[in-house]
């Protein structure tokens, strides 16, 4: 299905996501206490000029992944004109385009597949504690699977309820969806069982039955 | 087991199935999509911790860069938005709402299940997300309170109700998949 992934490569998809994403924490933690103009500046001047040494597709990328939140910071920026510090508003919302910026950018440069290893990397050491990464990482991959799926079948409800009330299916179309996710999921847990399912008593994930 | 991990799975997908549906427009103008819904349902169908749980699941396909959210956003700035706080209070929404169709037996279900949304989609999510929005951008709390909740209010309210009525629905159809009362 569609990721948020740029196709090119460049250089900054060869650097590892672990690393990445690091540098990404450190960045934010750093950012957070900012409240400096001239330092936020910048911040946000660096952020732009990761996107364009990855090149214009990227920038013209970047912007149209941030911009749900122009709408927020034009929210942001009313605000503060309204109780009268805007410069305040300023600098808010500079920090907030260069963190979103930034992550947008991990995101970008980064494949779906490299950020699961990630993930489960991050969730082994709480083995001990009864989470069961095999199963994570089969939910991981059945959301991927059905949520299309779900989606299409939305799609056929909200169709059929136009094609016989004339108006446009609004709410009507919730419970057949979750019916239908619901015995979905009731032949998926089947099918599975019958493969041999999750494994042996005591492997269970979250210590459920 | 194979039976919770897919339960969690197909909610978390249908989370991002009902935000990716057309949005509903308000006669207030603010487009309201089923989303919030979802989380709703998490609770009130799955429970406490199934549901909870299948809200994280969905937060974590998001953060790893899936479009799932809502007019198709998705990855890690989602979460650096000073208005994450919806996002971070999703899972306590769904498990608090849970909690309370889990621990509140009988009476009727849309009650029971639109109040524990009330309380769990509305109440404790607002909460959280005023909070952080607050941290974030130093807003003061009224202030807050105007551009983070009150708009939205009125829809979470409609769909609260929603959830009600959907979850009698199943409860009707499929009692045994309301894993909140098993």
């Amino acid at each position: 299905m569609l990721t948020l992934t740029l196709e090119q490569q460049s250089w900054a998809h060869r650097v590892p996501v672990g690393r990445k994403l690091l540098v990404l924490f450190g960045a934010t933690l750093f950012l957070f206490p900012v409240v400096s103009l001239p330092i936020l500046s910048a911040c946000l001047a660096v952020v732009a000029a990761l996107y364009l040494s990855v090149g214009f597709v990227a920038l013209k990328a970047g912007l149209a992944m941030a911009r749900p939140i122009a709408f927020v910071c034009a929210i942001i920026l009313a605000y503060q004109l309204f109780i009268g510090d805007v410069l305040a508003g300023v600098g808010i919302v500079l920090k907030i385009l260069a963190m979103v910026g930034f992550a947008n950018f991990v995101t970008m440069t980064s494949r779906l597949s490299d950020m699961m290893d990630v993930t489960m990397r991050l969730l082994s050491p709480f083995e001990r504690f009864g989470v069961n990464t095999r199963a994570v990482a089969l939910a991981f991959a059945l959301v991927m699977r059905f949520t299309p799926v779900l989606i299409l079948k939305g799609a056929a409800l909200t169709e059929a309820w136009r094609a016989r009330s004339g108006a446009r299916a609004k709410w009507h179309v919730t419970i057949p969806l979750v019916l239908l996710a619901l015995d979905d999921a009731e032949h998926v847990a089947q099918a599975l069982r019958a493969r041999g399912g999750m494994g042996q008593n005591g492997d269970t994930p979250w210590n459920e039955t | 087991m194979e039976r919770n991990i897919v339960y969690i799975a197909l909610f978390a997908a249908l989370i991002a199935a009902l935000g990716l549906l057309p949005k509903i427009t308000l006669t207030s103008g603010i487009p309201i999509t089923a989303q919030s819904l979802g989380i709703m349902l998490c609770g009130t169908i799955l429970g406490a911790k199934r549901g909870a749980l299948a809200v994280l699941l969905f937060l974590g396909l998001v953060a790893i860069g899936l479009p799932l959210l809502a007019g198709g956003r998705g990855g890690l700035a989602s979460f650096a938005s000073p208005w994450a706080g919806f996002l971070f209070g999703f899972p306590v929404a769904a498990f608090v709402t849970g909690l309370v169709v889990e621990k509140w037996r009988g009476g009727n279900m849309a009650v029971v299940a639109a109040v524990g949304a009330i309380v769990g989609g509305i109440v404790v999510l607002y909460l959280i997300a005023l909070v952080y929005y607050m941290v974030m951008t130093g807003t003061p709390l009224m202030g807050a309170i105007s551009t983070v909740a009150l708009p939205f209010i009125p829809g979470d309210l409609i769909k609260a109700v929603l959830a009600g009525v959907v979850t009698q629905a199943i409860w009707k159809a499929r009692p045994d998949a309301v894993l909140s009362r098993s």
